[in-house]
């Protein structure tokens, strides 16, 4: 499943949700992503995630089908917010659960990478100069290179 | 054709939408680009590196050479930066 959100999650809850009622799942991977207090050397007061509606939706489901098509998962959750964020706050939720814990954390490793890298999703920082613009990490890209790599398997 | 911009180019351009009739010399997303650049300098100022810009049509990523069709929806952006 994948939700787009502006308000918060509770990441306990979501959890619990997602392997409720199905005892063949023997595990369960997740990742959170948070704003940190640091960008580019400077002081970040709080950022701003701007999206693309629509085509989020379908990026992050083409992901979720992709990583579900090369690994066997019970279940996964995709939930990422926009708006302004202060850091501390939760930016993004990605759980996996599988019968065994190699493939929910290889998974959940995957979506979080191919994310990084493919979903439409732009930050602007308030640092103490004005607001700018997040620049591409190379190493997300690398990340997702990687798997690409790896994509028959 | 309409077009989307987002995050730094929607700021250089002044405008996140609009609506084109297709021109005579679009027919695909490097023509696009150039016709765009020439529409004013917050356009030639956006669309100056294309290595920082990427361009989906009807919602999925698309190299310069993918054809252009009136009633297209383009969307043109940086490298994005979520997660």
């Amino acid at each position: 499943m994948i939700r787009v959100q502006r308000e918060d999650f509770d990441v306990g809850a979501e959890l619990e949700k997602l392997s409720r009622g199905n005892p063949r799942i023997g595990g369960v991977a997740s990742f959170i992503g948070l704003v940190r207090d640091m960008g580019g050397g400077d002081k970040i007061e709080a950022l701003t995630l701007e999206h693309y509606p629509g085509m989020t939706e379908r990026k992050l489901t083409e992901i979720e089908v992709e990583a579900n098509r090369r690994w066997p998962l019970d279940a996964s959750l995709i939930i990422h917010r926009y708006g302004r964020l202060e850091p501390g706050d939760r930016i993004v939720l990605v759980a996996t659960a599988s019968p065994h814990r190699e493939a929910a954390l290889a998974a959940c490793h995957f979506l979080i990478d191919w994310l990084k890298t493919d979903a439409p999703f732009w930050k602007s920082e308030e640092a103490p100069k004005g607001e700018r613009w997040v620049a591409t990490r190379s190493e997300d890209d690398e990340a997702t290179q990687k798997w690409k790599a790896t994509k028959e398997r | 054709m309409r077009l989307l911009y987002f995050a730094w180019l929607r700021a250089k351009i002044g405008t996140a939408e609009e609506e084109f009739d297709l021109p005579s010399e679009v027919n695909d997303v490097s023509s696009l680009l150039l016709w765009l650049k020439s529409r004013g300098p917050g356009y030639a100022e956006a669309l100056k590196d294309l290595k920082t810009v990427r361009v989906a049509v009807n919602q999925d990523y698309v190299g310069p050479e993918h054809p252009i069709h009136d009633g297209d929806e383009v969307a043109i952006f940086p490298p994005v930066t979520g997660g």
